[in-house]
C-alpha cells in the first residue's frame, strides 16, 4: 500500500518555551517520503522540533508548513507522558487511533474491529485485548502504542525516542514497522539516540544542536567532526541569552 | 401507611419499619432522599473523573471558591434559590475558568494556580459577609438544608443530574483522551481545552447543586467519597461510574436514616455514611483493598 505522501517544510523557524528558544534557524525541507533520524546531546531541541511539527507548539518566528494532500501526523511522544495507571484496556488505547475517523461521537464498526485486530496482531499483542494498561511491561506498552500509531494510518509519523529502554527483540520488531512505514512512502522522522541504529535504517539523518549541525545523507552527517561540533554548541549555550546572535549580527 | 407494622412482630418488618417508616411518614425525608439521589446520579461520575484526572482536591478548592458567590447573592437577595445558585455558579465558573487557562497558558500547574484563585475569593467572601455582620442563616450556607428542600430546588437538582449525564456521554472520548494521553488528544484534535473546560463547569454545577442541600463544605464529599471507594472495587471506567452513583445513593439514604433516628445533623450523617462506605472499600475493596494486599491468595490463581 502507497500512502499520498507529505514534506514537510521549515522557513526560519524558531520553536521554544514562554520567550526561551530551544530551536534556532530551521529552514529547509523533509521530502515526502523520508526516514530521517533526527538526533543531538540532550536539550538539543529535539523533542522540541517534534512538538512544533505536531502543531501542540506554536512556532516563535517562522512558520512549518505540511505540503501534501493530508496534513495528518501519527505522533508518539517519550513515553513518560502517559498516565499508565488510567484503568484503560489495551484495546481502548490502541482504538483511540481511530479518533479522526469516530471523533467525537462515531461509532466503531466491524471493518473498524478488524482493523484494531490486524494492528494488535501486526505488533504481537494479541491475546492482551483485555489487559489493563498499568500491567504491560514497558516493550509491551510501546507495542501497543505502535498499534494506535498503525491504526491511525497517518501520512506522516513522528516518533520521539522509541527505542529508549525497549528489548532488543521489541526494538528489532518495531523497527520492521518503521520500515514498512518507509515502504509505503510515509514520512517517517524518529528521534533516536542510537548512532549505530541510525546509520544502518535511516537514510537521512538532521543532526541538531538548539540550531541545525548537519542535514541530509547520514554518513556525511555523522562524522566525527559534526557530533563533536554539535556537543560543544550545546555546552555553549547560554540558556538566558535572550537576543539571537546571528539575528543581531 | 404503617403496613409494616400491622404485619405482626417479626424481627424482619421492625427492621423493615426502620428503614422505610421515615420516608413513608415524613414528606420532607422523602424529598431529602430525592435530593441526595439527584446529586449521587450527577456527582458519582463527576468524582470519578475528577479522582481518575488526579484533581480531588480540585474539587474541594471549588467548593470553596462557590461560598463567596452564594453568600453574595445570599446577602443580595436573602435565603433565595436563583441568587444563590446563580452567585455560586458565577464564582465556581470564574475561578474554575482563571485557574484553567493560567495553568495552560503560564508555567504555573494548576493545582497551584486554583489554590491562588480559591484563597482570594475564599477571603473576597468571608470580607463581604463580615460587611453585615453574622447571619444565623450563614449556617444553612455552609451546612445545608437537605430536609427542607422544596419544589424549585428539587427541580435545580434534578436538571444538574440529567444535564451532568448528557454532558458525561457527550465528551466521554475526549475526557478520558485528556487523563490518559492529554499529548495524543492535542495531536488529533483541538477538542482538549474545551473538554476540559466543560468538565470544570460540570464540577461547578454539580458543586452548586450539592451546596443547596449539604452545604459548601460538604457538598464535594457526595463527589469524592463515593468515586474513591468505588475504585478499589472496580477497574473499568463505566462500573466505577455505575459503583459510585449506587454508594452515593445508599450512603445519602443510610445517611439520612442515621439522622432520622439518632438525631443527628443530616449533612454530616451522610458524609459520614459515604465515609464509612469508604473506609470499608478501602479495607476490604478488590481492587487494591488492604486485606486483598495482605492476604494475597494462591500466587498463581487469577
Amino acid at each position: 500500500m502507497v500512502v499520498p505522501s507529505t514534506a514537510i517544510r521549515f522557513k526560519e523557524v524558531t520553536l521554544g518555551y514562554g520567550r526561551r528558544p530551544a530551536v534556532h534557524h530551521l529552514d529547509g525541507t523533509i521530502p515526502a517520503g523520508s526516514l530521517m533520524a533526527v538526533v543531538g546531546p540532550n536539550g538539543a531541541g529535539k523533542s522540541t522540533l517534534l512538538k512544533g511539527i505536531v502543531g501542540t507548539l506554536k512556532p516563535l518566528e517562522g512558520h512549518i508548513r505540511l505540503d501534501g494532500p493530508s496534513a495528518e501526523i501519527a505522533y508518539l511522544p517519550q513515553a513518560a507522558e502517559i498516565d499508565r495507571s488510567f484503568p484503560l484496556s489495551v484495546y481502548d488505547l490502541v482504538a483511540m487511533g481511530l479518533w479522526s475517523r469516530s471523533g467525537l461521537f462515531g461509532g466503531i464498526s466491524a471493518t473498524d474491529r478488524t482493523k484494531v485486530e490486524e494492528a494488535l496482531s501486526a505488533v504481537g499483542l494479541i491475546g492482551f485485548e483485555r489487559r489493563p494498561i498499568a500491567t504491560l511491561s514497558g516493550g509491551q506498552m510501546q507495542r501497543a502504542l505502535f498499534a494506535r500509531l498503525l491504526l491511525q494510518d497517518a501520512p506522516v509519523i513522528l516518533l520521539d525516542e522509541p527505542f529508549t529502554a525497549i528489548d532488543a527483540k521489541t526494538t528489532a520488531d518495531l523497527l520492521d514497522l518503521v520500515r514498512r512505514w518507509h515502504d509505503e512512502a510515509r514520512t517517517v522522522i524518529a528521534v533516536l539516540h542510537d548512532l549505530d541504529m541510525v546509520r544502518r535504517i535511516f537514510p537521512q539523518t538532521l543532526l541538531i544542536a538548539r540550531e541545525p549541525v548537519a542535514w541530509g545523507e547520514t554518513p556525511e552527517v555523522l562524522s566525527a567532526d559534526n557530533l563533536l561540533k554539535a556537543r560543544r554548541m550545546v555546552e555553549a549555550h547560554d540558556p538566558h541569552a535572550h537576543v539571537c546572535q546571528r539575528g543581531a549580527a | 401507611m404503617r403496613m409494616c407494622a400491622s404485619a405482626g412482630p417479626h424481627k424482619e418488618s421492625a427492621v423493615l419499619d426502620l428503614l422505610l417508616t421515615p420516608f413513608s411518614e415524613f414528606e420532607f425525608m422523602r424529598r431529602a432522599l430525592v435530593g441526595v439521589i439527584a446529586i449521587a446520579l450527577g456527582g458519582g461520575p463527576i468524582g470519578v473523573f475528577l479522582m481518575l484526572r488526579r484533581m480531588s482536591l480540585t474539587g474541594d478548592a471549588m467548593a470553596h471558591a462557590i461560598l463567596p458567590g452564594a453568600a453574595v447573592g445570599y446577602l443580595l437577595a436573602g435565603l433565595s434559590l436563583p441568587a444563590m445558585t446563580i452567585g455560586g455558579l458565577a464564582a465556581g465558573v470564574i475561578v474554575a475558568m482563571a485557574a484553567g487557562l493560567v495553568s495552560r497558558f503560564t508555567a504555573l500547574k494548576e493545582d497551584a494556580s486554583l489554590a491562588a484563585f480559591y484563597l482570594l475569593s475564599l477571603a473576597l467572601g468571608v470580607t463581604i459577609v463580615s460587611l453585615r455582620g453574622s447571619n444565623v442563616d450563614l449556617l444553612h450556607v455552609l451546612f445545608g438544608t437537605v430536609l427542607a428542600l422544596d419544589d424549585n430546588t428539587l427541580l435545580l437538582l434534578a436538571s444538574i443530574s440529567t444535564l451532568t449525564i448528557l454532558a458525561l456521554a457527550a465528551l466521554y472520548r475526549p475526557l478520558v483522551l485528556e487523563c490518559v494521553d492529554p499529548i495524543f488528544l492535542r495531536s488529533v484534535s483541538r477538542a482538549g481545552t474545551p473538554t476540559h473546560l466543560i468538565f470544570l463547569g460540570l464540577v461547578v454545577m454539580n458543586l452548586v447543586g450539592g451546596f443547596h442541600a449539604l452545604g459548601t463544605l460538604l457538598a464535594v464529599g457526595m463527589m469524592m467519597l463515593p468515586a474513591a471507594a468505588a475504585r478499589f472495587w472496580t477497574s473499568d471506567i463505566t462500573m466505577m461510574m455505575i459503583a459510585s452513583i449506587l454508594i452515593g445513593i445508599a450512603s445519602g439514604g443510610a445517611g439520612l436514616l442515621l439522622s432520622f433516628h439518632a438525631e443527628l445533623p443530616a449533612g454530616p450523617a451522610i458524609i459520614l455514611s459515604a465515609g464509612t462506605v469508604y473506609v470499608a472499600s478501602l479495607l476490604m475493596g478488590r481492587e487494591g483493598g488492604v486485606v486483598w494486599l495482605l492476604w494475597p491468595g494462591k500466587h498463581l490463581e487469577a
